[in-house]
C-alpha cells in the first residue's frame, strides 16, 4: 500500500458501484481502495467513462441511491458511509466532507445570490447562527478566495460573476463549514489557463491554512503533477496503477500510464517529435473487454505468454519498484519491457467502432431506421 | 505593412492574408426600441497571412475572439470592416451567394463532435452532402468516395450506413475530418479540433491532421487554447487578448523568447507534467484578476489592467503591433522585452 505518514483520513476499500440500466449493469467502479491522510492531495486520473467521478460522488452520497449497488467500505475519520442513512450522510456532507464540482455555473443556483448560497450552506450545519452572522462569515469566505470587494459582490448573483470568480465562490461554499475532506471533482476543467492556475493556487492555499485532506480528480496528467502527493490512475473502473505521483508519472508501471504520458505534447523538446497515441477507444463500462481491460489498446501484450492478458485480470500489485508502487499488469517488470521493446497494436483497434454500442443499437426499430438512412444516402 | 514584408520574405503568395479585420457585436438595448447601446468588440483589427500547405495557431483565452475569427472566415458571420484575401480574392464583402464557390476551397473542423453531426442521418449522408451540393463527382461514385474519405480518416469504409451515435467521440471527430475534406479544400479552420476528446485519443487525431496536411498540402488555421498542442502542430503562432493580435512569431520565438507579457503569463500558467513530475518548478507569473468585457475594454493596453509592468503610458496609448528582430516577429507592448526562463524549471 502506499503509505502515508499520518493517520488516513479517508479509506476507501474494495469500493465497487454498480448502476443496473435496461441494457445491462454498468459496473462504474470494481474493487478501488484508497486511503488520503489530512494534509495530503490524491490525485484520481482517468478519460470518461473510467469511473473516477463515480468513485467520488458515492463517497460523498450524491448518487441515486435506489438506482445503486454499492459494495465495500468507506470510512470517513470513524464513520462508515456505506449504508448510512440519509440523514446522518447529510450532516457529514458539507461538514465533514465537501465537494467543488467542475462547472461552477450549473452548481451554483441562478435564482438566489451567491451571498444566499453560502449563508444557507453555512446554516445547514449551523441552526443557531443568525442570518447576519451566517451573511457576516460569507463575506468573510468570499475574501479569503480572492473575490474582490467581497460586501458588495456577496449579494451578486452567479451570472453576475465570471467563470474564474464562481469557480472560487464555490471554493468558498464548500468550505464555509471547514470540511477536513475536499473533493474537487475537476475542478479548473472549464477555465482558462491563467485562471486555472490561479485556482490551483488557492486550492494549495486553503490546503496549507485548514490542513485539510483533498482528492482532486481530472483528465490533466498537468493538474496532477502539480498538484497530487498521491496519484491512483484509473481505467474502465479500475484501479490500475497507484502510487507517489513523482514516482508514478516518472517510472509509469502500466502501459495505460506510459501511453497517456506518451500521448500529451510538451513545451519544452522537439516540438516537431510524433506524439505516440494510444490506439482505438477507451472500453464501455457495460461489456468491458476479457481479462485486463486494457488489453485491446496494449501494445506489450505480445510480451506476456500465453494469451495471459487476455483470459486472466491482472491483480494489483506491488511493482519491481516497490511495495509503495502498485500496477496492474501480466508483466514482471513493465517499465523496462516498455523502454525496451516497440509496441505492437492491431490496426484493427482504430477501424472498429464501439463494438458495445453498436450491439445496442441492433435494436429492431433503430434497424429498420438505418436500411431507411441507407437507401437516402 | 508586415504581412507583405513575411510573404515576401517567403517568395510566395500567402493563401489567406486577413487585413484589419474587424467584428463588432452590436449590443441592443431591452425594450420596444432595441436601440444599439453598445459593440461587442470580439475582433479589433487583426492581420496575419497563412501561406499554402502552413499552419497559424491562434491561442489565447475564452473570449479573446479567435473562434469568432475561424467563423468570419468562413463568413458565418459578416467582418464589420478589414479584408480578407483568399487566393487573391477579398472575400470580405461577398454575398452569401458570391460566396458559395470558394466555400469548398475553405472547411471548418468544430470543436464537439456531438453536436456538430446530425444524428439523424447516417455517416455516409453527412459526408455526402458536401460532395452533393458542389458537385464534385458524379452522383454514382459518392459512396465511393465516402467510402475513400472514411477510410482516409481511419475508420471502416463499410460503416458509411451507420450513425453517429454509434461512434466514440474520438471516431466522430474522425467523421467530421472526413466531412471538412471531402472537397479538398485549400484552407482548414480547426476549432479546438482535439479539446472535448479524451487525451488517448487527442494524440490520434492530431496526428491524423498532420498526415491529411501533408498529404494534400491544405493550410490550417488552427485555434486552441492548449499551448502544447499548437507548439506541436503550427510553427507560426498568434497570440490573441481582447479581440486584439498582442504577439505574432515562429513556434521558437513565442514558446523560448516570448516578448509580451501576456505571452509570458500564458505559457508559465500551464502545467507541466514531465517538469512537475521530476520536481522542478518553474516561476509562476500568476495573473490577478480575469480578462474584462470586450463590450467596455480598457483604453490604450486592453492587457494593462493584469498587467504587471503597466505604467501610465499604457493606459493613455496603444501600442502598436511593431516588428522586432525577425520580420516574423511582432509584438504590441510599450515595454517588450524577452524573458527566456519562462520554460526554465528551477529545482
Amino acid at each position: 500500500m502506499p503509505s502515508t505518514d499520518a493517520e488516513p483520513y479517508l479509506r476507501v476499500e474494495d469500493l465497487s458501484v454498480s448502476f443496473p440500466t435496461r441494457d445491462g449493469v454498468v459496473r462504474a467502479v470494481t474493487g478501488m481502495t484508497y486511503q488520503v491522510a489530512l494534509g495530503k492531495t490524491l490525485g484520481i486520473v482517468g478519460e470518461s467513462g473510467s469511473g473516477k467521478s463515480v468513485s467520488s460522488l458515492a463517497v460523498m452520497g450524491l448518487h441515486d441511491m435506489k438506482r445503486t449497488q454499492m459494495e465495500g467500505s468507506i470510512r470517513i475519520e470513524d464513520t462508515e458511509v456505506v449504508g448510512l442513512p440519509e440523514d446522518r450522510m447529510r450532516r457529514l456532507r458539507g461538514n465533514a466532507a465537501a465537494m467543488i464540482f467542475q462547472d461552477p455555473l450549473t452548481a451554483l443556483h441562478p435564482f438566489y445570490t451567491i451571498g444566499a448560497q453560502i449563508v444557507e450552506a453555512y446554516r445547514v450545519h449551523n441552526p443557531d447562527v443568525s442570518k447576519r452572522e451566517a451573511k457576516a462569515k460569507a463575506v468573510d469566505m468570499l475574501e479569503r478566495v480572492g473575490i474582490p470587494q467581497p460586501n458588495r459582490r456577496v449579494d451578486d448573483f452567479p451570472h453576475q460573476f465570471s467563470g474564474g470568480m464562481r469557480q472560487r465562490a464555490m471554493i468558498a461554499m464548500s468550505l464555509v463549514n471547514n470540511p477536513k475532506l475536499l473533493f474537487a471533482d475537476e475542478p479548473t476543467t472549464a477555465l482558462d489557463v491563467t485562471v486555472q492556475a490561479q485556482i490551483l493556487d488557492l486550492l494549495q492555499e486553503l490546503q496549507r491554512d485548514f490542513g485539510s485532506a483533498i482528492v482532486i480528480i481530472t483528465h490533466d496528467l498537468g493538474v496532477i503533477a502539480e498538484m497530487a502527493d498521491e496519484v491512483l490512475v484509473m481505467y474502465a473502473g479500475r484501479c490500475v496503477e497507484y502510487g507517489a505521483t513523482r514516482e508514478v508519472l516518472t517510472h509509469p508501471e502500466m502501459p495505460y500510464t506510459w501511453g497517456l504520458l506518451n500521448s500529451v505534447p510538451e513545451l519544452t523538446g522537439d516540438p516537431e517529435e510524433a506524439l505516440l497515441p494510444i490506439p482505438g477507444s477507451p472500453p464501455s463500462l457495460l461489456n468491458p473487454p476479457n481479462g485486463c481491460a486494457f488489453h485491446p489498446r496494449c501494445g506489450y501484450s505480445h510480451l506476456v505468454p500465453a494469451d495471459l492478458c487476455t483470459r486472466e485480470l491482472p491483480l494489483l500489485e506491488p511493482s519491481p519498484r516497490g511495495e509503495s508502487h502498485l500496477k496492474r499488469c501480466h508483466l514482471l517488470d513493465p517499465e523496462n519491457d516498455m523502454r525496451t521493446h516497440e509496441p505492437v497494436v492491431d490496426d484493427d483497434v482504430l477501424e472498429q467502432p464501439d463494438l458495445v454500442v453498436a450491439d445496442r443499437v441492433q435494436a429492431p426499430d433503430q434497424q429498420t431506421l438505418s436500411t431507411a438512412g441507407d437507401s437516402n444516402g | 505593412m508586415a504581412e507583405a514584408a513575411t510573404s515576401a520574405s517567403r517568395g510566395a503568395a500567402p493563401l489567406l492574408e486577413v487585413r484589419d479585420l474587424v467584428k463588432h457585436f452590436p449590443v441592443k438595448s431591452s425594450g420596444l426600441i432595441r436601440r444599439t447601446v453598445g459593440q461587442v468588440q470580439a475582433i479589433d483589427g487583426i492581420s496575419f497571412s497563412i501561406d499554402p500547405g502552413q499552419s497559424l495557431g491562434l491561442v489565447g483565452e475564452s473570449g479573446c475572439g479567435k473562434s469568432t475569427t475561424g467563423r468570419v472566415l468562413m463568413k458565418l458571420y459578416e467582418p464589420t470592416s478589414g479584408e480578407m484575401l483568399f487566393d487573391g480574392v477579398d472575400l470580405a464583402p461577398l454575398s452569401q451567394r458570391q460566396m458559395l464557390p470558394h466555400r469548398k476551397d475553405i472547411q471548418l473542423i468544430f470543436q464537439d463532435p456531438y453536436s456538430s453531426l446530425n444524428p439523424r442521418h447516417t455517416v455516409g449522408t453527412i459526408i455526402a452532402t458536401p460532395l452533393q451540393v458542389h458537385k464534385v463527382v458524379p452522383e454514382k461514385q459518392v459512396i465511393d468516395r465516402v467510402k475513400d474519405l472514411l477510410k482516409l480518416v481511419g475508420l471502416n469504409p463499410e460503416h458509411y450506413n451507420r450513425y453517429p451515435s454509434e461512434f466514440s467521440g474520438g471516431q466522430r471527430q474522425r467523421i467530421g475530418i472526413a466531412r471538412a475534406l471531402a472537397l479538398t479544400p485549400k484552407l482548414m479552420i480547426a476549432d479546438e479540433p482535439v479539446s472535448a476528446l479524451d487525451v488517448s485519443i487527442q494524440a490520434q487525431v492530431i496526428n491524423l491532421l498532420q498526415d491529411l496536411q501533408r498529404e494534400f498540402n491544405i493550410a490550417f488555421l488552427f485555434i486552441a487554447h492548449d499551448l502544447a498542442i499548437v507548439r506541436h502542430f503550427c510553427p507560426e503562432i498568434a497570440v490573441m487578448y481582447l479581440g486584439k493580435i498582442v504577439e505574432i512569431g515562429d513556434r521558437d520565438t513565442i514558446y523560448n523568447r516570448p516578448h509580451h507579457p501576456y505571452t509570458q503569463a500564458l505559457l508559465s500558467a500551464v502545467p507541466d507534467v514531465k517538469q512537475a513530475a521530476i520536481g522542478g518548478r518553474r516561476d509562476r507569473i500568476r495573473l490577478q484578476g480575469d480578462v474584462p468585457s470586450p463590450i467596455n475594454p480598457p483604453s490604450g493596453c486592453r492587457f494593462r489592467t493584469r498587467c504587471w509592468k503597466a505604467q501610465d503610458i499604457c493606459a493613455a496609448q496603444e501600442p502598436p503591433l511593431l516588428q522586432i528582430g525577425s520580420a516574423e516577429h511582432q509584438v504590441a507592448c510599450h515595454f517588450a522585452e524577452p524573458n527566456t526562463n519562462i520554460l526554465a524549471t528551477s529545482a
